[in-house]
């Protein structure tokens, strides 16, 4: 008899697995996570988590040595010297983009730093916040120069490969959408395979942001014969992204990147930090170094902080280009990633 | 079915002798259609033979194998501290001969090729330090197969003892004991990787699904209403959804079920994971163990004046257990495959360090190569793991009496 | 013994009773489980208070936002999600379903081949089973697909088959038809087809138990059926279909049907893994009918073929259906794989929503609702079938 049960009581249980979770106890909502909590639970802990990535050359991928390399990682190494005056305080939690916020939400991470683009969806509902962006992008599309394709109203019919789980996918629908070009997208889970498909073929174009495009065509196997069209689709402001709630760990990580500019914009790099904060007769300067004022006070650290970070990670520039400089296999042009003072868009409020 | 014993003195029927010619004649040719299928299948053999063989030996880049071999094998374990896991190893061969030389009785083939694969191995191009260890697999199974051999029944019941306390002690060696200093500092779940963690979250998972399955089991033998249901609801849910959606609800319930305070690790997470998903096959597993046992035990064993659970306990469970050991292999070697899909969570298991390599911008493009030497390590791991069992199987005549 | 046992119950302090510490224990245990459940909740109910979010599935009345490359249903960016959830539903079982029909075909060809007496054969057969069962799905797959299928010439380079049939990296196309005004009238004439060959078939039978002497009963029903449908189809003043010959025009192949690479490597991929496990089964079905039904078999003077169609395979369905049953799960959930691969199944699309949604709990339970319904209705099936052909224990 419990036998010819069972399929009704598995049933029973899938309806209760499904309306189990509809009805709501929005008693207690918006509770404020604290303003402190994350700076004391790192101090504790002894290191800073970054939920970051291990698979986008240039940004964040494993070398052999199993070290894990890049833009995004060299940022958590900043919040690390400037919590800890150690720049190897750190780990990373490598994240796929679909459960990134997730581990943002329930605590396991302190700070995403995973090519994450700032939307507003992102900062409400899905209760993260978005400190000051390090790296302008936008979406674009790398096609085949032999396919003649210029504009994207040339691409009607045809395929494009994109990653799933990323603000991309839907750029793309809308943008195709609006314009009234019908195409057939192929979603991959990982960025690896949508390349190597895109290389072999199976798509007319692969899209993703332009940063990107650029730093993976000079890894194609002939990067001469593929082009980036010149249209931008979307605008894609990359940027760490702390949990709602703590603005103390929101200032540290904010200023910590604002730290990192106002380096480039006064000289400061990692070798000469030591001398400037010797030598310097500068105000902004020398509240920047600690040497007048306590600024890192203010922010719930010591007031070297900033010091231990251009001097142990470096300024901006120091950053870009060990990783995405002229020097490297993932070479971007800096573009709007400069200084204000060159046509860019780094500009670091005043450190008083 | 008869009780002749081995010994009888019956002569085996003669062995069919053939020439060559005649061999092929009636095990290729025999009939028109036979010779017809013969010529399509060695047609077929050597259509994917030859593009195969020659992409293995002149276009693939292995380079990206050896370069990489660290990673793959270990993945992220510090390298000052890899000699833990050669270590681990040793005494895994050890004890591998110590129960072979108790267990199997006679001179064996297999275990002979067991022997020589990792000499096979160390003449393959290592550094000579590799070598040196990978010869010391074998040099352990054969000391640990030569104290067997000298008491083997001693040593039969010692090697039960030796796999039990095997694993306990090898996660020790693995994961260390003295905090972050020392001579035996731990080492963070976190930098586990590669080979290593596909077997440590396979065997895990298997040791801890043990008791949840024989209970679940239990459970849905029960005669009590709820907890068969409870059983049977736990049960036919788990095993009604495909693995990865219980390893994705996992990663991310996990941490909204507990209290915020806790934190778990990611492998954790895919651990409970495993778990959960092999008890329910296990309990399946063990159900059939039950059911095999004819109802003459139980009433026997009630007529002794046993009470219910004592037969279970003493009765019932050692023969259902011992029936179902083949399957349990069967299903560790199933386990150890589907372990791949914690890929997916973005940990670093061998798949996903051979996803992270290919991220590498050094080795881009060479995704074939990766996947093969993948595949042809698991296809090593499980068909070596089913062979040894079976040829365990009959020297023990474990699941027959 | 007995008794004072008897006499002992009636004493009994309720305490002491079995019949009442059975149903004790299970309340205690079910209070357990039920408190479990609800600290689980509980704390997942707070956490997701933390950040401003309240459980809902109000989210599947949203615009999807997404487009879905592969779809058997209209869809578009703009429609809901729950639309996107039924197109990926539909996209998982029609590759289960697919997927179930050929690896039965392959499995069962392959477990014949391993007993095959042609050496060459039976080795050949018994490598590939070696060999699929002892790697990964996923390895497989992802193999399968980066390694082979997409490495198939480029769209420009296309082989063709014949004329209009067209193998690429872009898949495989194939000349479809387009219902012209008469398919509906069409459709009717077929439904009257498909009547008339059960009436025919329902006939034959009974003349076939009257005499004893089964005329060919299943060939009979589908000539009936074939032959309706032609005439009908002759008979029509238009015919209800138009052929739409594929032809290469731009980027990619217009007209046809194509048939998508990771569609054919998911499907494939878990054709060949499955079949072989399918292959294992068959073969084993078959040892198991004994030796001497087949030699009486042949005895009465049936041939090979009918000995294995009527003799061995009836009495080999019984060991292999219920195991058979499990692959065809198997095979369903492992769909799920397709994630890694690019298809958009039930388990991409539901990461996907995720993603645009941020609604974890919801999106997790809908999924294992729906995976869980699936493996449900299909062991029912299966165990009804079960039923039907069990030997009847006289």
């Amino acid at each position: 008899m419990s036998k010819k049960l069972f399929p009704i009581v598995a049933l029973l249980m899938v309806l209760a697995l499904v309306f189990g979770s509809l009805p709501v106890a929005a008693g207690n909502a918006a509770q404020e996570a604290g303003y402190g909590a994350t700076l004391a639970t790192v101090q504790e802990r002894g290191y800073v988590i970054c939920g970051g990535n291990a698979s986008v050359p240039g940004f964040g991928f494993l070398d052999e040595a199993g070290d894990y390399q890049g833009f995004d990682i060299d940022f958590c190494k900043a919040v690390a010297a400037a919590v800890f005056g150690d720049a190897e305080a750190y780990e990373i939690r490598p994240l796929s983009s679909q459960e990134r916020f997730s581990a943002l939400q329930s605590g396991e991470i302190d700070v995403l730093i995973r090519n994450t683009t700032w939307t507003l969806t992102r900062d409400t509902e899905v209760g993260a916040n978005f400190v000051h962006t390090t790296f302008y992008d936008g979406q674009g599309f790398i096609v085949r120069k032999a396919d003649g394709i210029n504009t994207l109203e040339d691409m009607d019919g045809g395929t494009v490969c994109v990653q799933t789980g990323t603000t991309t996918e839907a750029n793309l629908a809308d943008t195709f959408a609006a314009r009234g070009i019908s195409y057939e997208p192929v979603v991959y889970e990982d960025v690896e395979t949508g390349w190597t498909t895109y290389e072999e073929g199976r798509c007319d174009s692969y899209t993703t942001d332009k940063s990107g495009l650029v730093a993976r065509q000079t890894l194609l196997s002939v990067p001469e014969d593929h082009m980036i069209l010149d249209e931008t689709i979307s605008k894609e402001p990359l940027g760490p992204v702390v949990r709602h709630g703590d603005d103390q760990w929101f200032d540290i990580v904010q200023w910590t990147v604002f730290a990192t500019f106002f380096a480039e914009e006064h000289g400061i790099t990692s070798e000469n930090a030591a001398d400037m904060m010797a030598a310097t007769t500068n105000p902004r300067e020398m509240s920047f170094f600690g040497a007048e004022g306590d600024l890192g006070v203010k922010l719930g650290l010591s007031n070297d902080w900033a010091y231990n970070i251009v001097s142990l990670v470096g300024n901006y520039a120091e950053i870009y280009n060990r990783n995405l400089g002229p020097d490297t296999a993932t070479y971007i042009p800096r573009g709007l990633n400069s200084l204000y003072t060159d046509g860019g868009l780094l500009y670091a409020p005043p450190f008083r | 079915m008869t009780t002749t014993t081995a010994k009888s003195k019956v002569l085996p029927p003669p062995t069919e002798r053939y020439s060559l010619l005649g061999w092929l004649h009636k095990n290729l040719f025999s009939t028109w259609y036979n010779a017809l299928l013969t010529l399509f299948a060695a047609w077929l053999t050597y259509a994917m033979l030859k593009p195969t063989l020659t992409w293995i030996f002149g276009e693939a880049r292995w380079d990206v194998i050896s370069a990489n071999l660290k990673l793959f094998m270990i993945g992220r374990y510090p390298i000052e501290q890899e000699w833990r896991v050669w270590a681990a190893l040793f005494l895994l061969t050890w004890v591998i001969g110590l129960s072979w030389g108790s267990w199997v009785k006679k001179f064996e083939l297999s275990g002979l090729v067991l022997l020589l694969i990792p000499v096979f191995m160390a003449l393959l191009p290592f550094s000579m330090d590799d070598r040196l260890k990978i010869l010391g697999l074998s040099v352990f199974s054969l000391i640990g197969y030569v104290i067997a051999k000298s008491q083997p029944a001693t040593f039969s019941k010692v090697s039960i003892f030796a796999w039990l306390l095997y694993f306990p002690v090898g996660l020790l060696i693995i994961r260390g004991l003295t905090g972050d200093e020392g001579f035996f500092p731990v080492v963070d779940t976190q930098l586990w990787g590669g080979l290593m963690l596909t077997v440590l979250l396979s065997v895990l998972g298997i040791m801890f699904s043990f008791p949840i399955g024989v209970s679940l089991a239990l459970g849905r033998q029960s005669k009590l209403p709820i907890i068969s249901w409870i059983s049977i609801g736990f049960i036919e849910t788990i095993r009604g959804v495909p693995l990865i959606t219980i390893l994705f609800m996992m990663d991310l319930m996990l941490p909204l079920f507990l209290p915020s305070e806790i934190r778990i690790e990611s492998i954790i997470r895919a651990l409970v994971g495993i778990t959960f998903f092999s008890a329910a096959y296990m309990a399946e597993n063990v159900r059939g163990g039950l059911q095999s046992i004819p109802r003459g035990q139980h009433e026997a064993s009630h007529a002794l004046g046993l009470s219910g659970f004592q037969t279970m306990a003493f009765i019932i469970m050692p023969q259902a257990l011992r029936a179902v050991i083949p399957i349990l292999v069967s299903q560790f070697i199933g386990l150890l495959k589907d372990t791949t899909l914690v890929m997916i969570l973005s940990l670093f298991d061998i798949l996903g360090i051979g996803k992270a390599v290919l991220g590498n911008p050094d080795y881009i493009g060479t995704s074939r190569e990766v996947y093969l030497f993948i595949a042809a390590v698991f296809w090593i791991l499980s068909y070596g793991m089913s062979y040894a069992s079976q040829r365990l199987e009959t020297a023990l005549g474990l699941g027959e009496r | 013994m007995e008794k004072t046992h008897t006499t002992q119950q009636a004493t009994i302090p309720f305490w002491r009773d079995e019949r009442v510490l059975r149903v004790l224990g299970q309340i205690i245990f079910l209070i357990a489980v039920i408190v479990f459940g609800y600290y689980i909740y509980n704390n997942m109910i707070t956490a997701l208070a933390k950040q401003g979010m309240t459980p809902s599935f109000a989210f599947l009345n949203q615009t999807a936002g997404f487009d879905i490359g592969e779809r058997l249903i209209e869809y578009e960016r703009a429609d809901f999600n729950k639309r996107a959830v039924l197109v990926a539903v539909l996209n998982t079982v029609q590759v289960s379903i697919v997927g179930i029909i050929l690896s039965t075909i392959l499995g069962v060809f392959l477990g014949i081949a391993r007993l095959s007496t042609n050496f060459l054969v039976a080795k050949l057969s018994s490598i590939y089973l070696e060999i699929l069962r002892n790697i990964p799905l996923l390895v497989l797959l992802i193999f399968w697909y980066t390694g082979i299928f997409i490495t198939l010439p480029r769209v420009k380079e296309a082989i063709s088959l014949g004329t209009s049939i067209f193998i690429s990296n872009r898949g495989m196309v194939i000349p479809w038809g387009i219902p012209t005004e008469t398919w509906r009238a069409y459709l009717i004439v077929l439904g009257v087809g498909i009547v008339l060959s059960a009436i025919v078939n329902w006939q034959l039978n009974l003349v076939g138990k009257r005499t004893g002497r089964p005329p060919l009963v299943t060939l009979w029903t589908i000539i009936t059926f074939l032959a309706v449908a032609i005439i009908g189809w002759i008979a029509l003043p238009q015919s209800p279909l138009t052929l739409d010959l594929p032809t290469l025009q731009g980027l990619n192949f217009k007209g046809g049907y194509t048939f998508s690479p990771e569609y054919l490597a998911l499907l494939s991929g878990l054709v060949i893994y499955t079949a072989a496990f399918v292959g294992e089964i068959v073969r084993a079905g078959i040892l198991s009918v004994s030796k001497g039904q087949i030699e009486a078999s042949r005895a009465l003077g049936l041939n090979a073929f009918q000995t294995l169609r009527l003799i061995v395979f009836p009495q080999a369905m019984r060991v292999i259906v219920p195991p058979l049953t499990s692959q065809y799960l198997n095979l369903t959930k492992n769909s799920s794989l397709a994630v890694a691969i690019g298809y958009p199944d039930l388990f991409a699309i539901a990461g996907t929503m995720h993603n645009q949604t941020g609604r974890s709990v919801e999106v997790i339970a809908l999924m294992m609702g729906i995976y869980l319904s699936t493996s449900l209705i299909t062991s029912v099936f299966m165990n009804f079938y079960n039923k039907k052909i069990k030997l009847v224990e006289r």
